[in-house]
């Protein structure tokens, strides 16, 4: 526990002495404003033309900001968090391995099961920074609408949960390899085909869809997205993140072994 | 302390080291002479847990490397021969997070990381970081780390590499210092270094154990003394053909030729035969004044060369 902590404060610490961290949460401050602006405005533009044509306002259904804002811009951040947090992960073990601070690390009385829930922990750390950058824009959507705040909040918990198997699946990947480069794009292949797995499912068809669609990211933040939490989605993603952070476990475990 | 028992690590096929035994007490300062690649380096790092050997055993402080590997770590202090510093944190921060890892009490991490800076002389560097530092101050800050919990056992691979003469001195009698109590295991390629630190020394050559002795043992087990050197006030000539006629002489040689009355002669004695005395009783006899006579040592760097190219000792 107190490893934990230690190395959990270094990471945060090196995350913010390096650009790193203000770089990844930038651009995804950026984009995802970006996107929401767009979101947004359309949205406004065809609420004020709706007022005037009652065509268009029955072929787009309720106008709710729920459904036509808030859901789309958590897709969107789920596809931004798909390409930042590898960028984010992938310094965490390759780092410490080209530099060779690893050996003095592993020569520590610390445990690698701490090492690795410490870095884990500092990721989740930057990662809920960017999240909490991104509730402004709720606010927004507060004062200029009436969204439902149910939404919102299943919503982030889908998020960051979904940012945690992301998490650790990037740093299993950066175990592998001490170069970053590569683990950030072992990281973000693997992440993009559990990402888009599910588009697949129903070419597949039978037993085969409903595995490839359990199998996909996507499928799971569905529910989150409409305000509804299964425990099944939760535990997806809890399964997730705990086979990569057990996987990390082994890697190093494993460099112990062959040396 | 530390007991090694048939310690052998092979890298896919290559050997790293075979078959190495050895044991080191309490307090002792122990050496580590070889040339590069012997197997110096594999050895800490299967000491400090750091990776495990194919075969063998090897404990510290009573645990075993491999079944214990927490309690030795607890134990211990490495100073890895690159010394891989985080170079984005600062000097007191660095220290304090490793102080933390090394399980010294919460309240004490500040004095006691206070305390080493002063014993390595770091303490005007503390608004530093790391990577701003010159490889001395580094050398520092990693020797530092290692001692920052006050550990039995400190292995040091090579800590005085690639300092400037002035830091190598402060450095030398800074590990000196920490003799006594602790239990000191480095490793070295500059020979005058290890024998004037160290109590016992190792010479390992291609993963081997070559020797294990105390410089002056390991000296006097390779006819050390061999060679004499004597200043004789005499006819340059005579003396010569004077001392050629002593008893075991293989050579001597003119080394220094004043052109005056004073000269210096190198003899060579056969293998393990001391003669000074009869160089002494040959100027007696001649009526010639004895300036000196000193038995040339052989230098560790000799033994070292000797015992590396494969003389048998």
């Amino acid at each position: 526990m107190r490893n934990f902590f230690f190395i959990l404060m270094k990471e945060l610490r090196s995350y913010f002495n390096s650009p790193v961290a203000f770089v990844v949460v930038t651009i995804f401050s950026v984009l995802t404003g970006y996107y929401f602006y767009n979101i947004f405005a359309t949205f406004s533009t065809i609420s004020f033309q709706a007022q005037t044509n009652p065509n268009l306002a029955s072929q787009y259904g309720a106008l709710n900001v729920t459904e036509l804002v808030i859901r789309p811009f958590f897709g969107i951040i789920s596809v931004v968090m798909l390409i930042m947090l590898p960028m984010l992960t992938m310094r965490s073990f390759s780092e410490e391995k080209k530099a060779g601070t690893m050996e003095l690390l592993l020569t520590f009385p610390v445990r690698d099961g701490e090492a690795i829930l410490g870095k884990f922990a500092g990721c989740m750390g930057i990662f809920a920074i960017m999240l909490g950058l991104s509730i402004p824009s709720m606010i927004l959507v507060e004062v200029f609408g009436d969204p439902e705040w149910g939404v919102i909040i299943t919503g982030y918990f889908g998020l960051f949960l979904m940012g945690s198997a992301f998490i650790s699946l990037g740093i299993f990947m950066s175990s592998l390899t001490e170069n970053q480069i590569i683990a950030a794009v072992l990281s973000f292949a693997a992440l993009l085909l559990l990402y888009m797995v599910g588009y697949t499912a129903s070419l597949a068809g039978g037993v085969m869809e409903r595995v490839l669609e359990y199998a996909s990211f996507n499928f799971h933040f569905r529910n989150f997205a409409k305000g509804v939490v299964d425990t099944s989605d939760m535990i997806y993603y809890l399964l997730i993140t705990m086979l990569f952070l057990f996987l990390s476990m082994r890697s190093l475990e494993s460099k112990r072994w062959r040396g | 302390m530390i007991e090694v028992e048939n310690l052998t690590k092979t890298y896919g096929g290559a050997r790293g080291i075979n078959d190495i035994t050895f044991s080191v007490d309490k307090g002792e300062i122990l050496g580590f002479l070889g040339p590069n690649g012997a197997g110096k380096t594999t050895t800490m790092r299967i000491l400090t847990c750091f990776m495990p050997a194919t075969s063998g055993s090897a404990r510290v402080a009573g645990y075993d490397v491999f079944e214990d590997s927490l309690s030795v770590r607890r134990e211990i202090g490495y100073l890895p021969e690159t010394v891989p510093l985080y170079t984005d944190m600062q000097v007191p921060t660095y220290l304090r997070f490793v102080a933390g890892l090394k399980e010294v009490p919460f309240r004490e991490i500040k004095k006691r990381v206070e305390k080493i800076m002063e014993q390595v002389g770091l303490t005007h560097m503390a608004h530093k970081f790391i990577g701003e530092l010159s490889k001395g101050y580094r050398q520092r800050v990693g020797l530092a780390q290692a001692l920052v919990n006050d550990p039995q056992v400190l292995i040091l691979d090579e800590p005085t590499i690639g300092l400037d003469p002035k830091q190598i001195i402060e450095i030398r009698s800074l590990i000196r210092g920490l003799g006594g109590e602790r239990t000191i295991i480095l490793s070295s390629h500059i020979l005058p270094e290890i024998s004037m630190i160290s109590q016992r020394v190792i010479i390992i050559d291609e993963g081997k154990v070559k020797a294990i002795d105390t410089p002056e043992k390991l000296m006097q087990q390779l006819h050390a003394t061999d060679k004499i050197r004597a200043r004789i006030a005499g006819p340059c000539d005579s003396v010569k053909q004077a001392l050629e006629k002593i008893d075991g002489v293989k050579n001597v040689e003119l080394i220094e030729d004043t052109g005056g009355i004073t000269n210096g002669y190198m003899l060579e004695f056969s293998d393990g035969f001391d003669g000074s005395h009869m160089v002494a009783r040959t100027a007696v006899e001649g009526k010639w004044d004895l300036y000196e006579l000193t038995p040339v040592k052989m230098t560790l760097e000799d033994i070292f060369i000797r015992i590396v190219t494969e003389e048998e000792v």
